[in-house]
């Protein structure tokens, strides 16, 4: 058993972050010039990090997979960033966006932690602006905000349809600045193999140059990992083709606890799959269901007729259309929050009143019919003209003259490494930033919500806990790369790269991930039972064993192979896979993305059991032919009232 | 949208390594559904080489949603292919007919060398951001961030400029391999805001220096650059960009 101790603050909540900075240990501006500090990953997470600290006299070494900083995934988030400005008046302050977020998770997140990422929002923006990010704004030159899923107000700050981008921009410019300063080391196309630990510390990593295969590795007096989320375990995910979840799975097999691993978030409005060669799922961002209405026809014949073509959405007329959210959920309408909405979407599907025709037959409308005739197209095209082009590329339609087809996908992972008030694992000096740590979203992770808690923890947070832990650290002497531990942790990983090529077998790499994806999406996805993820943990299994008999990844080691790359992925989601279904069935309950068929209200809606499992779900390893060991961290509400979520009224 | 599946003959340019001379490739792909896009087709195709026993063809990609920048294949003669204002990985096949025959190519220019087949290096467009593409300001440091208004339409100027993916698009176009478009569009998004205006004319001649210094070539505005990227960033950039380092010269 480890011991879970979050190192919760004393005081009030809203004194927690107050009293912890004044009474935390710093380190002094000659002793952090002696404190080199490892940072996997140049996401919102990764990059703010790198360059706060950097900026505060750290030397850093950061480190991605891909060719620039600049194109970690958070590039790709389009609608928009939380903060508790209140710009408009309408009520909002950091006690209501820290409700919303705890109840949006399921009372299923640490209060504390929630509490502190409401507290700085309002700074990310400030910072934001102040490096030239140029979000939307009114006509009288102040900030423009959106409202997103799960709210009353309107919080969300944007950049056109390119929040992420902008936002990482920004970062990523920070982050050349101290670069150009010799302050931050940067290594692009390289990826991190193994955390070294030494004496029971984290002390540094080993990373592979992906276009030399080149393994080396790197001393860190601490190391921060953000990897970002592990959604590809599905294969097809919203997420970027690299993004993996081998920084944080390899960090497990290190000793840090992986918490809540089953809480996924299936993002309701994608563009429906369309055909096996499929690699991706393309989202349409949130934002686009402030002025889209959600429906399909409320009769059978006319669904079908939809999907083989002999009937056009517009020929249906209003009153055999379903807006089966507004009619579900009429307080918060198209706005409920997202595991809300693709549970929703998937109810109807099933009963076959879905849309597409495609071979699930899954999908759903999104009307900007409405909004035009309100607002006239000029506006509509302002607030998402990117996002219908996008839509048009891909699929053909014309959104403005045609509902967009829409289903869910996997989006977020709301599970992650366990991390404590200060973000480090149970693994000492190991942190964990961003998506790839488990602590602000709970179950459920509100729309506009991880780039806030990517960059609060990367700009502020991180940079002030990280410093409690080095207070005392500055006198240990860098450890040589050349050391027995660090040669031990580099051969490690080479026999891992050589037993992969020594498969050499028949099947490729992205088929054992799609066989995986289909196991994972159908029986540890929207919908589960006992008996499916029974099943799941088997066939996964059996694919595992497959996988190390016949896995092709043709070419060598030392020179660019993306076979490899990918193998050494896959073969770590083949093992995440089944604990996220061990996970699952562990809980039984439904909470959030997490819905069990058993646990239901006979409206059908998630049938929380806060008796027996209130609390975070810590998977400690155990060794690779062994079952792991589930810890538990109790939840405790001091200050707010724990609820059932409903989306039905007001409040 | 009704979409079919379609025949294609493909040159694919494949090259082991920077010192390797490199060749065209021939393949041919039956049976592709025009839906998919044309980076999935190429998935597809390296499946069918991995059925061969063969090595795939290698490729940058990762959002595969037009943003990250990182798709870079020059397809018949046209950066990011046939269609306007898309990457690559947004272009689909519905763009190509049944018996086409499709060349594909890496970016081709001296400031980013070819690490293997449709893949190159372009580390030195980073190196140019971090001669100077930042506001210098430390987290924490900043003021509210309403206390200094914006005009809208300044913020949305400064967004058509700051929506440049850094693809490299515009330098494999230009006939000179000048990164101008993409200079332009750092030092014009912050020079257009106040926060960024301070240090916009060493941010100018730094960001140029550096271009020069890495074997980027210059600049005589034929306007081809503007044509292939695919975030429609406008050469007026490059106008502001010549006269913030203008200004930067007269002043020194
Ligand atoms: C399409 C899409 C739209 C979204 N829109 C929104 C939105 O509007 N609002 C919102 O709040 N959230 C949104 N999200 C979620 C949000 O974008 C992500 O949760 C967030 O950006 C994650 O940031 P991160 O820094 O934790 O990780 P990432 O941005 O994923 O970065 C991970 C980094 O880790 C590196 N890395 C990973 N593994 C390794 C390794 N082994 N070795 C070395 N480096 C490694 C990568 O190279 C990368 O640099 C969206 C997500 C998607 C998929
Ligand atoms: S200016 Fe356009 S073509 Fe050039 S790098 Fe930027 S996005 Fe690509
Ligand atoms: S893969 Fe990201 S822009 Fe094409």
């Amino acid at each position: 058993m480890i011991n879970l101790d979050a190192k919760i603050p004393q005081g009030k909540l809203a004194e927690k972050w107050t009293n912890y900075k004044e009474n935390q240990k710093l380190v002094s501006p000659n002793n952090k010039r002696k404190l080199d500090i490892i940072v996997i990953g140049t996401g919102l997470a990764g990059a703010s990090a790198a360059a706060s600290l950097a900026e505060m006299g750290f030397n850093v070494k950061v480190f991605c997979y891909q060719d620039s900083p600049r194109r970690a995934h958070s590039i790709a988030a389009q609608g928009g960033i939380n903060a508790a400005k209140n710009y408009q008046n309408d009520g909002d302050s950091t006690y209501r966006l820290y409700y919303d977020t705890i109840k949006g998770g399921d009372y299923r997140s640490r209060e504390s932690n929630v509490f502190r990422l409401a507290e700085v929002s309002a700074n990310i923006i400030d910072q934001s602006v102040a490096q030239g990010v140029p979000f939307g704004r009114e006509y009288g030159g102040t900030l423009a905000n959106r409202s997103f899923g799960g709210v009353l107000v309107s919080r969300t700050f944007y950049a056109r349809g390119a929040t992420g981008q902008q936002l990482l921009l920004g970062a990523y410019s920070g982050l050349n600045r101290q670069i150009a300063l010799g302050k931050v080391e940067s290594f692009p196309r390289t990826e991190m193999m193994d955390v070294v630990v030494i004496d029971g510390r984290a002390r540094g990593v080993v990373v592979r140059n992906l276009i030399t295969g080149k393994v080396s590795s790197h001393f860190g007096h601490a190391v921060a990992i953000g990897s970002g989320g592990y959604g590809n375990v599905f294969f097809l995910s919203t997420n970027a083709m690299g993004s993996n979840g081998s920084a944080i799975w390899k960090a497990y097999k290190k000793g840090a606890a992986f918490a809540n691993p089953a809480f996924v978030q299936i993002h309701p409005t994608a563009i429906p799959q369309h055909g096996d060669y499929q690699s991706k799922l393309t989202l349409m961002s949130e934002s686009l269901r402030n002025d889209g209405r959600i429906w399909v026809p409320n009769k059978l014949e006319d669904a079908e007729a939809i999907r083989l073509g002999q009937k056009k959405p517009a020929d249906i007329a209003d009153d055999d259309r379903d807006f089966y959210l507004e009619r579900r959920y009429p307080a918060f309408g198209n706005l409920v929050p997202r595991d809300v909405a693709a549970r929703a979407a998937k109810e109807r599907c099933d009963k076959g009143y879905g849309i597409e025709n495609n071979a699930t037959k899954e999908g759903v409308f999104l009307d900007f019919k409405y909004a035009i005739d309100r607002l006239g197209q000029k506006t509509i095209e302002e607030r998402y003209g990117n996002l219908f082009q996008m839509y048009e590329k891909i699929t053909g339609d014309n959104p403005y003259e045609t509902p967009m087809k829409i289903y869910p996908a996997v989006h977020y992972t709301m599970g992650g490494l366990w991390v404590d008030y200060e973000l480090q694992s149970t693994l000492p000096g190991l942190f964990i930033i961003g998506e790839a740590n488990f602590s602000d979203h709970g179950a459920n992770r509100l729309g506009a919500s991880a780039l806030m808690q990517g960059l609060a923890d990367g700009y502020f947070v991180l940079p002030y806990t990280i410093q409690n832990y080095l207070a005392d650290q500055f006198d240990v002497k860098r450890i040589s790369t050349d050391s027995d531990e660090f040669k031990a942790a580099e051969n490690s990983v080479k026999a891992h790269i050589n037993r992969l090529m020594n498969v050499k077998g028949k099947k490729s790499v992205d088929s054992f991930h799609r066989d995986l994806g289909k196991i994972m999406w159908d029986k540890v996805g929207m919908a589960r039972t006992a008996t499916k993820l029974k099943e799941a943990i088997e066939e996964i299994k059996i694919l595992k064993k497959e996988f190390w008999e016949n896995v092709e990844i043709p070419g060598d080691t030392n020179t660019i192979n993306v076979e490899l790359e990918k193998a050494n992925r896959v073969a770590d989601f083949l093992e995440l896979g089944e604990l996220m279904a061990r996970d699952a069935l562990n809980r039984e309950e439904s909470c959030g993305g997490h819905y069990r068929e058993e646990y239901q209200t006979p409206e059908g809606e998630a049938l929380r059991r806060d008796d027996e499992f209130m609390y975070v779900a810590a998977w400690e390893y155990t060794g690779d032919e062994k079952e792991p060991i589930l810890n538990k961290e109790k939840l405790v509400f001091e200050e707010t009232e724990v609820k059932v979520r409903n989306y039905k009224t007001a409040k | 949208m009704s979409d079919k599946n379609i025949n294609i003959k493909l040159k694919v340019w494949r090259q082991n390594g920077p010192n390797d001379a490199g060749r065209f490739d021939n393949y041919e792909m039956n049976e592709i559904p025009t839906a998919a896009s044309f980076l999935e087709m190429m998935d597809m195709l390296n499946e069918k080489l991995l059925g061969e026993g063969k090595e795939p063809i290698s490729f940058d990609h990762d959002c595969r949603e037009g943003i990250c920048g990182a798709c870079s294949m020059f397809i018949n003669g046209r950066a990011h292919g046939p269609d306007n204002a898309v990457t690559t990985c947004q272009l689909h096949m519905r763009k190509f007919k049944d018996g086409d025959t499709i060349t594909i190519e890496p970016w081709r220019a001296k400031a980013f060398p070819v690490i293997k087949d449709l893949m190159v290096d372009r580390y030195s467009l980073d190196l140019i951001q971090q001669a100077g593409g930042y506001v210098s300001v430390n987290t924490g440091s900043a003021p509210d961030a309403n206390s200094m208004p914006i005009h809208k339409d300044i913020a949305e100027e400064a967004f058509d400029a700051a929506a440049c993916i850094g693809c490299g698009a515009c330098v494999a176009t230009c006939k000179n391999g000048s990164a101008m478009l993409f200079v332009g569009a750092k030092v014009s998004h912050l020079a257009l805001l106040p926060q960024g205006k301070i240090e916009a004319k060493e941010r100018a001649q730094k960001m140029l220096a550096k271009m020069d210094e890495l074997g980027f070539g210059s600049c005589s505005n034929t306007g081809a650059c503007e044509v292939e990227c695919p975030k429609e960033v406008s050469i007026s950039f490059i106008a502001r960009l010549n006269r913030e380092y203008l200004v930067a010269n007269l002043k020194d």
